[in-house]
C-alpha cells in the first residue's frame, strides 16, 4: 500500500475482522465450500451445521432464540426487510403511520422515506439537545394509525443509548410493532430480547470485529411477528429472506458474537478508560463541545466539535488519525451531520465535528498521540481563522453581518 | 477528496497568514464568506504610494482550498498595481490549484476577497482626497 | 472419504488466486469505503478496480456495474426495480427461470403487476411466437435468462432483446450460468440490465452484481447510505467484491479452457448414460458446455442423488435452492416433460478440476447403484 496508515479511530465505521474471526472464516472459503441449501451432499451439510452453530451464538449474545434470527446481507438489508416488511405485514390491521427519530442511520430513514412515497405517513420526533429520546413526546407521537415505531440502541455519530425498555413498553401499551436497529451495539451494550420488549432488532457483523456483507434480523416469535419478505426466491430463512448463504461470512458474525459475548464487559472497562483519557486530554483545548449525553453513551465513542475550526480543513488536518466527521455512510457529501443539527447543534459546530471511536485494538499510545495531535493541528487552524480572531477580540459573531455568497 | 499537490502545499505551508494594522489608511480589508457556508475569507492588502501593493495577509476559516485559494492569491497579489488586482478572475485561482468542481466556489470566495479588498483601499483613498 | 464435485453450477470452489486477493482486505485493509481518510480510500479503490473486472467480462462500462451481496439480491432488484417505477403492466419471464426471477415477478402482482410465464418447447428453448403474442399486452418488462441452470440451455437473447424493444419493453437477462462458460457481452446482447454471481465462478459468496444500462430509472432495492449510485445502499463487502473481480479475470482468461474440458467430459458422460440407458434433457439444443440433465426410467432422481452421495459423488436433483422440496422440477415440467420422467432428473455439472478419470468412475459407480436400484425396485413388485 502506498499510503502509511495512519492511527484508527474509527471502530463505529467499520472494525478490523478478529484474528480469532478470520481463522474460524478462512476454512469455509477454501475447504467447506458448498451451497448450505443443497441437501444432498455433504459440502452443503458441513456448511448447513456452521450456519446454524453461527446462528446459535448471535441468538446468545441478545438473549434470543436461535430460530428468531434471519440472515442477511447487513443491517441496511436488516433494517429495509424489519421496517418495510412489517409496515406492509401490519397495514391493513393496524394502520400506515410510522415513528422514527431524527436521528436514526440513513438505512432506517431512508427506508421510512420510501414507505411515505408509497402511501405511509411517518413521524421523525426530534431528539432532546442531548441526542435522548423524551418518553412522553414519544408516547404523544404515537397515533391511533401507528403501525411500526423504530429507534436505534445506540446512536452511530454520537453513541448515546435509548431507554429501549420504556420506549418498547410504549409501543406494546399501544400495540405498535417495535423496531432496533442494534447495529452500533452489540459487543458494547448487554442485550436481552428474552425481557426487553422488542419485536425486531437489526445487527450487523462489521462492526462488531466480523466481516462486511454478513448481518442478522431478530424476528420475536412469541408473540410472534410477522413480516413479508422483501427479497424472493428459493424460500430460504424459512421465505423471510432468499439468497445463498455465504457461510464464511456467517461463520465470521457467529465467532464475532460469541467473542463480544466473552470479553464484553472487560473490554468495555478498557475502552472506557480510554475514552476518558481522551475526553480530558481534548477538553483542556478552548472552545470545545461534547456532542451527546456523556453518561447514556457507549464508552466507545467521543463525538466533539472544535468551535471556530472548519470541517474539512480539521479532516486533513487530522489526517495522521483515521476518524469520522459525521457518519461515515454521508462524509462524502458536504452537508453538516443531520444527527447534530437533530440536537440543535449550529452548522459552524456541526461542520467542526469529529467523531472518535475506539475499539479493541486502539492503545493509550494511540490515545495520547491523538490528544497531542488535536492540540498542535487546532492551534494550527485557529491561527489561521478570521473567526477565532475576532472570538479572541471579544467581537460577538452572532451580531456580525456577513457578506454570504 | 483528492487535493492537488499545490493545494497540499498551501495547506500545509501558508504563506502570508496574519493581519496588517487595519486602521492604516494604506490598508485595504475585504471580508468574505459566512459561517455558515463553511467558508470566511479574510485578506489584506497593504499599498504604496504608487498604487503598488506591497504587502498581502489573509486568514481563512474554510476547507483546505479556501485556505489554498486565499495563500495563492496572496503571494500573487504583491507587486502588482491595485487594478492589476482587481483583474484576476477566479478561473486563474482555479487552473493554478487544479481545483475539482465542487470546489471552484473557494476560488470565486477568493476573488470576492481581492475586490472587497480593493473596494475598500479606494474608499480609503476617496475619503483622504476629500477630507 | 474425498468427495468428487460435479455440482459447479450449484456453487464452485474458491480459487487460489483469488483467496490470496481477499484476505489482505479480511484483515488489515479493512476500511469502509465510504469513509475519506486513507483505509476508506484504499477500500474505495480497491472496489472501483473490481468494478472495472466485472465490466471488462461482460463488455460493460464500469459505471455499469452496481455491486449486490448475490444473484439473487440482484435479479429481486432487477425485477422489483425496473417495473415499480412504470404504470402497471405485464412482467414476462421465462417458464424456466430460477424461482428469484419468477417469485418477485409473482410478489409485483400484489401491487398490480401481471407476471406471465413465456413458454419453453421440448428443448428448452423460448417459444419467440408466444413471447411475439404476449407482447401485444402492454409490457414492462421480459426477463429471460441467459442460460438455464439445470438443463444448461442457451437462450438467443439478441432476439429476445429485439422483439421486446420493438415492442417497448425493458429487458433483463439472468446471466449467473453464462459468465465463466460462455461469452456474455452486455452491449451486444443490447438487454438492460443483467445478473452476474461471483461464488458460481470460482469466487465468494457474498457478491454479484447487475449490469445496468444508466438510462434506465430503477428503484433501489435497498435504502439507506446510498452507496453505488443510491441505488444499493449499505456497506459494500470490500472482501468479496475484491474476490468477485479477480475471478472475473480469471473465467473469461479460462474461457476456452473450460469450455474445451468440460465439454469433453460431458460428451464423454452422456456418451455413457446414454449405455446405461439414461434419457438426457435438451440434449440437442445449444447448451453451456459443463452441464448434463438427465433421468433414468423408474428410478427417483433424490434416491440416486442420496446413493450416488454415498458413494462420494456430489450431483444434485434440480437447482440446489428447491432441494427441499419433492415437487419435480419446474423446468422439465415446463419442457412438458412428463412428471414421473422429471421426477428422476439428476444434473452433473463440470469444472476445471474434474477429470476424465473421475467420469469414468462416476459411470462405473452410477452402473452398479442403478443394478441395485432396479433389483430392489424389483423385488418390491
Amino acid at each position: 500500500m502506498s499510503e502509511r496508515q495512519p492511527i484508527y479511530l474509527d471502530y463505529s465505521a467499520t472494525t478490523p475482522v478478529d484474528p480469532r474471526v478470520a481463522e474460524k472464516m478462512i476454512p469455509f472459503i477454501t475447504e467447506h465450500f458448498g451451497n448450505p441449501a443443497s441437501r444432498s451432499h455433504p459440502f452443503g451439510w458441513t456448511a448447513e451445521k456452521a450456519v446454524e452453530i453461527a446462528r446459535e451464538e448471535v441468538a446468545k449474545l441478545v438473549g434470543a432464540d436461535p430460530r428468531e434470527i434471519v440472515w442477511t446481507s447487513g443491517a441496511t438489508e436488516s433494517n429495509n426487510l424489519a421496517i418495510k416488511g412489517a409496515a406492509n405485514f401490519y397495514a391493513a390491521t393496524k394502520g400506515k403511520h410510522i415513528l422514527t427519530i431524527a436521528t436514526e442511520h440513513k438505512a432506517v430513514i431512508d427506508t421510512v422515506r420510501e414507505l411515505e412515497r408509497v402511501g405511509f405517513t411517518a413521524t421523525y420526533l426530534q431528539p432532546e439537545p442531548n441526542g435522548l429520546v423524551d418518553l412522553a413526546k414519544f408516547k404523544a407521537a404515537i397515533q391511533p394509525d401507528t403501525v411500526l415505531a423504530s429507534v436505534m440502541l445506540v446512536n452511530n455519530e454520537i453513541g448515546v443509548i435509548q431507554d429501549i425498555e420504556a420506549l418498547g413498553n410504549i409501543c406494546r401499551e399501544n400495540n405498535v410493532v417495535f423496531h432496533v436497529d442494534a447495529a452500533q451495539a452489540t459487543g458494547k451494550v448487554a442485550i436481552n430480547l428474552e425481557k426487553l420488549p422488542v419485536d425486531l432488532m437489526s445487527f450487523s457483523a462489521h462492526k462488531t470485529y466480523g466481516p462486511k456483507g454478513v448481518g442478522a434480523l431478530y424476528v420475536r416469535r412469541k408473540p410472534r411477528i410477522r413480516i413479508e419478505a422483501q427479497m424472493h426466491g428459493g424460500g430460504h430463512e424459512r421465505g423471510m429472506r432468499s439468497g445463498t448463504l455465504a457461510t464464511h461470512q456467517i461463520v465470521g458474525m457467529g465467532e464475532a458474537f460469541r467473542i463480544a459475548r466473552e470479553e464484553m464487559e472487560f473490554e468495555n472497562a478498557r475502552i472506557r478508560k480510554l475514552r476518558d483519557k481522551l475526553l480530558h486530554g481534548l477538553q483542556t483545548i478552548e472552545e470545545t463541545y461534547v456532542n451527546g449525553d456523556l453518561e447514556h453513551r457507549i464508552p466507545h465513542n467521543l463525538n466533539i466539535s472544535f468551535n471556530y475550526v472548519e470541517g474539512e480543513s480539521l479532516i486533513m488536518a487530522v489526517k495522521d488519525i483515521a476518524v469520522s466527521s459525521g457518519s461515515a455512510c454521508t462524509s462524502a457529501s458536504l452537508e453538516p451531520s443531520y444527527v447534530l443539527r437533530a440536537l440543535g447543534r449550529n452548522d459552524e459546530l456541526a461542520h467542526s465535528s469529529i467523531r472518535f471511536s475506539i475499539g479493541r485494538f486502539t492503545t493509550e499510545a494511540d490515545v495520547d498521540y491523538t490528544i497531542e495531535l488535536m492540540k498542535s493541528k487546532i492551534g494550527k487552524l485557529r491561527e489561521l481563522s478570521p473567526l477565532w480572531e475576532m472570538f479572541k477580540d471579544g467581537i460577538d459573531l452572532s451580531k456580525v453581518q456577513w457578506a454570504a455568497h | 477528496m483528492a487535493y492537488s499537490d499545490k493545494v497540499l502545499d498551501h495547506y500545509e505551508n501558508p504563506r502570508n497568514v496574519g493581519s496588517l494594522d487595519k486602521n492604516d489608511p494604506n490598508v485595504g480589508t475585504g471580508m468574505v464568506g459566512a459561517p455558515a457556508c463553511g467558508d470566511v475569507m479574510k485578506l489584506m492588502i497593504k499599498v504604496n504610494d504608487s498604487g503598488i501593493i506591497e504587502d498581502a495577509k489573509f486568514k481563512t476559516y474554510g476547507c483546505g482550498s479556501a485556505i489554498a485559494s486565499s495563500s495563492l492569491v496572496t503571494e500573487w497579489l504583491k507587486g502588482k498595481t491595485i487594478d492589476e488586482a482587481y483583474a484576476i478572475k477566479n478561473s486563474a485561482i482555479a487552473e493554478e490549484l487544479a481545483l475539482p468542481p465542487v470546489k471552484i466556489h473557494c476560488s470565486v470566495l477568493a476573488e470576492d476577497a481581492i475586490k472587497a479588498a480593493v473596494a475598500d483601499i479606494k474608499a480609503k483613498q476617496l475619503a483622504k482626497e476629500t477630507a | 472419504m474425498a468427495h468428487i464435485f460435479f455440482d459447479h453450477n450449484s456453487t464452485t470452489a474458491l480459487k487460489p488466486e483469488v483467496l490470496e486477493s481477499m484476505l489482505p482486505f479480511l484483515v488489515e485493509q479493512h476500511g469502509n469505503a465510504t469513509s475519506r481518510h486513507a483505509y476508506g480510500r484504499t477500500a474505495r479503490a480497491a472496489i472501483e478496480h473490481a468494478r472495472e473486472q466485472v465490466a471488462d467480462a461482460v463488455n460493460a462500462h464500469p459505471s455499469q456495474v452496481i455491486f449486490t451481496a448475490s444473484g439473487t439480491e440482484a435479479n429481486n432488484f432487477a425485477v422489483h426495480g425496473i417495473t415499480s417505477n412504470l404504470c402497471h403492466g405485464q412482467i414476462l419471464t421465462s417458464a424456466v427461470e430460477h424461482p428469484c426471477v419468477s417469485r418477485p415477478a409473482l410478489a409485483m402482482q400484489s401491487r398490480g403487476w401481471r407476471a406471465i410465464d413465456i413458454a419453453v418447447n421440448i428443448d428448452c428453448k423460448l417459444d419467440m411466437h408466444h413471447l411475439h403474442n404476449l407482447l401485444l399486452t402492454p409490457t414492462n418488462l421480459v426477463s429471460v435468462m441467459l442460460a438455464n441452470n439445470e438443463t444448461g440451455v442457451i437462450q438467443d437473447l439478441a432476439a429476445v432483446a429485439d422483439l421486446a424493444i420493438q415492442h417497448k419493453a425493458f429487458v433483463h437477462t439472468d446471466a449467473v450460468q453464462g459468465l465463466g462458460k460462455i461469452p456474455v457481452d452486455f452491449a451486444g446482447l443490447n438487454v438492460h440490465a443483467m445478473t452476474v454471481s461471483s461464488h458460481k465462478i470460482g469466487g465468494p459468496l457474498g457478491a454479484g452484481a447487475l449490469i445496468l444500462d444508466k438510462r434506465l430509472d430503477i428503484q433501489p432495492l435497498l435504502y439507506g447510505g446510498g452507496q453505488e449510485r443510491g441505488l444499493r445502499s449499505g456497506t459494500e463487502n470490500l472482501a468479496a467484491i475484491v474476490g468477485f473481480g479477480v475471478a472475473c479475470e480469471l473465467a473469461i482468461k479460462n474461457l476456452n479452457a473450460f469450455a474445451a474440458h468440460t465439454q469433453s467430459l460431458r460428451d464423454f458422460c452422456e456418451a455413457g448414460l446414454l449405455k446405461l440407458g439414461a434419457h438426457l434433457f435438451a440434449n440437442h439444443a445449444n447448451r453451456i458446455p459443463n452441464t448434463s440433465f438427465f433421468a433414468f426410467p423408474n428410478i427417483d432422481g433424490e434416491t440416486l442423488v442420496m446413493a450416488l452421495d454415498r458413494k462420494g459423488f456430489a450431483v444434485a436433483s434440480g437447482s440446489a435452492c428447491s432441494s427441499d422440496t419433492k415437487e419435480p422440477s419446474h423446468v422439465l415440467l415446463a419442457m412438458g416433460i412428463d412428471a414421473d420422467l422429471a421426477r428422476g432428473a439428476v444434473r452433473v455439472s463440470f469444472g476445471l478440476s474434474n477429470t476424465m478419470e473421475q467420469i469414468q468412475q462416476f459411470l462405473a459407480a452410477l452402473g452398479n447403484e442403478l443394478a441395485r436400484l432396479r433389483n430392489l425396485t424389483a423385488m418390491s413388485a
